[in-house]
């Protein structure tokens, strides 16, 4: 027999999916001695819709099984280990041999995420095994100063990823202008987005390189003081990063005189965050520091000037962060060689929804929703047709199916009237309803909204309500224009970016999918046959057994028939409540 | 609770949000009584503590159930049809979203995205993820939860 590793995703969704069960099967294969195995972990590599996923090293190589259960587990292992050879039919990557996957790895680019799925995340000897540090260690051997780290950043066109694409390196440069004692750097992990995990994937699978690209950032501005601000939602990321920050402790990376680094002091800690949507927003973000309500402010002072405690303050998105080591490593022209002429570099997305390859990619600047969709993402589920994508959350729209072709970059996007946002991307088909869609992140921001202005707080209400009425079928003559105007007075009665782009949904939607407003408004139908409530049911004679099931689940007993015999829906009593087309086992309900 | 008081001793206003989050964490919710508490610990008007515990989606007024659902209603989960799976949890519990049922043995609460959207729709019982669930799914879970 020969020792093998094998190495298990442990990431939420690989969790979510199992691979807990998994990575403790392995550890007692490897106690009792029935497998030769060296048993470790990862986080998520990204291949969310192949989880449980566990990589296989033998002398010849990696492979990435996908799909793993405890069955499928002793297979594998027998395999490597008896015949020395891979079980390829569960195999989903590898460089040694083809699989139907591959799709999913052409064309991405791995800088941000380059470390996750591939090392230990609480180990921070496998971080320095992997270039780790390398950059801090750079700077202070080198003795580059903090205007040419700015100068570098700069050059490199990186672009803040948590929505703004505010050029990092500007920022830097402005909170490096103010003179204070006391300066802070702050890492946004609020992650607000409802659809997006990149952030989550990012902190819980490499922290190190969180931690690295704020050091440099502190350095370079002159800050003593870090926080994360990190959802409560992300429990597992918190553990890790705080394992992660007393092992950068330990190892010198914080403390005093980092690095020989005379005068260079900088601790780090993490703060949580209680769920609010809002506090994503940075002002928001430091009030929720400082014990209050997360409210935002208005802006100037910007925090470079004014932040938390009124001090100079520069905060930066989690993904931003992990860029920066890189940068500083390989160089600004290295980094700046993807991408677009404005907007440099790569992106990672989440991509969920209707599709069949859900999961998290990093693609370079540039790529067309197409490909994202197609070559990637492996097309939409059960061959249904592509509708849209939404880019951009609660605070984005809608791209439609005819402009597959826009690219992605800062500029494409926002010419759409969709905005880059934080990297959420969720596919949708021909059964998602999209006048229900808008009415989904209303709903959301609606909830979220701090309160503060009356047009955010009344106005998202008012035009909740109007979604509501018409995904209901009481949609009336003149509703899509109130929604426009109502729109327009939200956007620009609003302080911050939350009520700002909270319209965005709404009017890309009506932009795009103008028609679908007006079937729902006019002729009480909802195209996608999504909106139960718009929807008329029949029992179909030819399949009707006289089961009697649906008969019996009918919330609203509209439904007669004797047992053996065709069934029959009284309308009038019908709440279109789909339950019956839930029930038969016949396929006998048809839905119109 | 007195223990978390006491480590907090020197507290000032930004230690309000961790230090309700260690109290409901220990408590599995904040009581009136412990609002008044903190209150008099951080010198701050009961009212202030309370606008703060509030706006916050984290902090609930009820005790949890026995087993604590939590229902992802983010996009992906949404578009993957998460409401009936909600639709369904509140017909078969007869609670609404952030109550508990009479029994204490399940309380339903709605959270944002929690970061599994791959595998949509997602809930969570006591922490423990359930992966693409159905309106179908969902009944045989609580009736294996209920024996
Ligand atoms: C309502 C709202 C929510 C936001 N949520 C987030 C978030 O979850 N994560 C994030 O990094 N930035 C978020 N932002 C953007 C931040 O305000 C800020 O621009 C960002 O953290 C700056 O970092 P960057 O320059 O690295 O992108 C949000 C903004 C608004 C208006
Ligand atoms: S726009 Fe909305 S969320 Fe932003 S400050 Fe105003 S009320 Fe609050
Ligand atoms: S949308 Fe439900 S887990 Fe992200």
């Amino acid at each position: 027999m020969s020792k093998i590793i094998a190495i298990v995703g442990l990431g939420s969704c690989g969790i979510a999916a199992g691979a807990g069960k998994i990575f403790d099967k392995l550890n007692l294969f490897a106690e009792s001695k029935k497998y030769d195995v060296l048993v470790k972990k990862t986080s998520c590599i990204g291949m969310c819709y192949r989880e449980p996923l566990v990589e296989i090293i033998d002398k010849f190589g990696k492979y990435l099984y996908g799909g793993v259960d405890e069955n499928i587990l002793e297979e594998i292992l027998e395999q490597h280990t008896k015949k020395q050879s891979p079980l390829n039919k569960y195999v989903v990557h590898s460089e040694l041999l083809k699989t139907k996957d591959d799709v999913f790895w052409e064309g991405q680019i791995k800088i941000a995420l380059r470390h996750c799925g591939y090392i230990d995340p609480e180990s921070i000897e496998e971080y320095e095994k992997y270039d780790g540090y390398k950059a801090l260690r750079k700077i202070a051997d080198k003795n580059i100063s903090r205007d040419d780290v700015i100068k570098e950043i700069l050059d490199s066109g990186l672009r803040g990823r948590g929505g703004g694409g505010f050029l990092t390196g500007l920022k830097w440069k402005f909170a490096k202008a103010e003179v204070s004692d006391v300066k802070y750097i702050i890492c946004n992990a609020d992650e607000g987005d409802p659809g997006a995990f990149m952030d989550k994937n990012l902190l819980e699978g490499d922290p190190h390189s969180i931690i690295e690209g704020m050091i440099i950032g502190a350095y370079a501005i002159g800050a003593s003081v870090g926080i994360v601000y990190c959802r409560a939602e992300y429990p597992l990321a918190i553990v890790r990063i705080n394992i992660a920050l007393e092992q950068a402790r330990k190892n010198g990376y914080l403390g005093k005189n980092i690095m020989n680094i005379k005068g260079f002091d900088l601790d780090i800690y993490v703060k949580e965050g209680a769920g609010a949507f809002v506090c994503g927003e940075e002002t928001a973000l430091m009030s929720s520091i400082e014990g209050k309500r997360g409210m935002p402010r208005k802006r100037p002072p910007y925090p470079a000037v004014s932040g938390l405690w009124k001090e100079p303050t520069n905060i930066n998105n989690v993904e931003t962060y992990s860029n920066v080591s890189w940068i500083i490593n390989k160089g600004a022209v290295a980094y700046s060689k993807y991408g677009t002429e404005k907007s440099k570099g790569t992106k990672a997305f989440s991509l969920t929804g209707k599709i069949n390859h859900g999961g998290l990619i990093e693609v370079p600047m540039g790529i067309s929703i197409h490909d994202i969709v197609f070559k990637l993402g492996g097309g939409i589920q059960d061959g249904k047709k592509f509708k849209a994508v939404q880019l951009g959350g609660p605070s984005g729209g809608c791209i439609p199916a005819h402009l597959d072709n826009t690219i992605v970059d800062y500029d494409s996007v926002n010419a759409t009237g969709a905005i880059m946002g934080s990297g959420g991307i969720v596919v949708m088909d021909e059964t998602t309803c999209m006048v229900d869609i808008a009415r989904f992140f209303l709903d959301f921001t609606q909830k979220e909204s701090c309160g503060k202005c009356t047009f955010c707080r009344v106005g998202t209400k008012r035009m909740l309500e109007i979604l509501t009425r018409i995904t209901e079928g009481e949609g009336k003559d003149g509703d899509i224009e109130t929604l426009e105007t109502l729109s327009y007075q939200i956007k620009d009665g609003s302080l911050c970016g939350l009520g700002q782009t909270a319209p965005n949904p709404v009017l890309t939607t009506i932009k795009y999918f103008r028609e679908e407003y007006e079937a729902h408004i006019n002729d009480k139908r909802c195209p996608a046959g999504s909106c139960t409530k718009l929807l008329s049911y029949e029992i179909i004679p030819d399949l009707c057994t006289g089961c009697r099931i649906c008969a019996i689940n009918c919330p609203s007993s509209a439904i007669d028939g004797a047992k053996k015999e065709i069934h029959f829906i009284r309308q009038s009593d019908c709440i279109s409540c789909g339950i019956c087309v839930i029930k038969c086992n016949f396929d006998a309900i048809k839905v119109y | 609770m007195e223990k978390i008081l006491k480590k907090y001793k020197h507290a000032s206003r930004d230690n309000l949000i961790p230090i309700l989050q260690e109290v409901q964490d220990k408590e599995g919710f904040l009581s009136e009584k412990m609002l008044v508490k903190i209150g008099k610990h951080l010198k701050l008007p009961v009212s202030k503590i309370y606008g703060v515990a509030t706006f916050y989606n984290q902090f609930r007024f009820q005790p949890k159930g026995k087993y604590h659902i939590q229902v992802c209603r983010g996009t992906a989960c949404h578009v993957l049809g998460s409401a009936s799976v909600m639709q369904e949890l509140k017909k078969i519990l007869k609670i609404k979203n952030d109550e508990t049922t009479r029994d204490g043995l399940f309380s339903l609460e709605i959270v944002a995205c929690i970061g599994a959207c791959g595998l949509a729709p997602v809930i969570a019982i006591n922490g423990e993820f359930h992966a693409k669930v159905s309106s179908e799914s969902i009944k045989k879970i609580i009736k294996n939860l209920k024996k």
